[in-house]
């Protein structure tokens, strides 16, 4: 047997869950899964990996759109495959019934239980939607396509 | 097949029906709009996300 240098794969998996806190920390109110919203942002936004919460500066606007977003459907815990651990949502994103007709490209994943911090944003092509639908299909949670990896 | 569009409920055959799309290394994208007497009254957008955002965790040594 030898030693081998690494960060513990329980650990990505517990980081995505809270387990863990190396730093300040709140406390919850109980132990269940926080809640999580999806807002989406004007192209001419700029949310990045700098931004640290949800603001309603540069999101979208318009009919059927509430501001900050829709919640997310979180019905699958984080999980570990190989030394990855990942999380993906377990709904799409959707967005019924609006009006949005200037252009949006970035939708900001944030937990609005933690007063709105931000945990990710996705890109995609610029659209707008007219009396319509946005769709925000989740891929494949697994290791290799999952939307949050910690590799 | 009924289309909710900008006036309301219409039927598609009285629009006329773009779809387009694009798919590449960050995603899988089709849309549809509807448009009335080149007016666009309908528009709707469907993203497969392809990439994740990917965090690679690293450690240090005490080996210099």
């Amino acid at each position: 047997m030898a030693n081998t240098q690494a960060m513990c794969t329980s650990f990505k998996d517990e980081i995505l869950s809270g387990i863990h806190a190396l730093g300040t920390t709140v406390i919850r109110a109980g132990t269940g899964a926080d809640t999580l919203k999806a807002a989406l942002y004007l192209a001419s936004a700029t949310v990045n990996a700098s931004t640290t919460a949800y603001s309603a500066t540069n999101e979208v606007s318009g009919s059927g759109y509430s501001a900050g977003g829709v919640t997310v459907t979180n019905a699958t815990a984080p999980t570990t495959s190989g030394t990855t651990g990942y999380w993906t949502p377990s709904a799409s994103f959707t967005y019924t019934s609006v009006t949005l007709t200037t252009a949006f490209d970035a939708v900001l994943v944030y937990n609005s239980t933690q007063s709105n911090k931000a945990i990710s944003v996705h890109t995609f092509g610029s659209q707008t939607i007219t009396a319509g639908t946005f769709t925000l299909t989740m891929p494949t949670s697994d290791a290799t396509n999952a939307l949050i990896r910690i590799a | 097949m009924i289309v909710t569009t900008t006036h309301g409920e219409m039927d598609d055959s009285l629009l006329e029906k773009r779809e387009g799309g694009v798919d590449n290394d960050n995603e899988s994208t089709v849309w549809v709009e509807y448009w009335l007497a080149g007016e666009l009254v309908h528009r709707s957008a469907h993203v497969s996300l392809k990439r994740a955002a990917v965090s690679i965790s690293e450690i240090g040594g005490f080996n210099g």
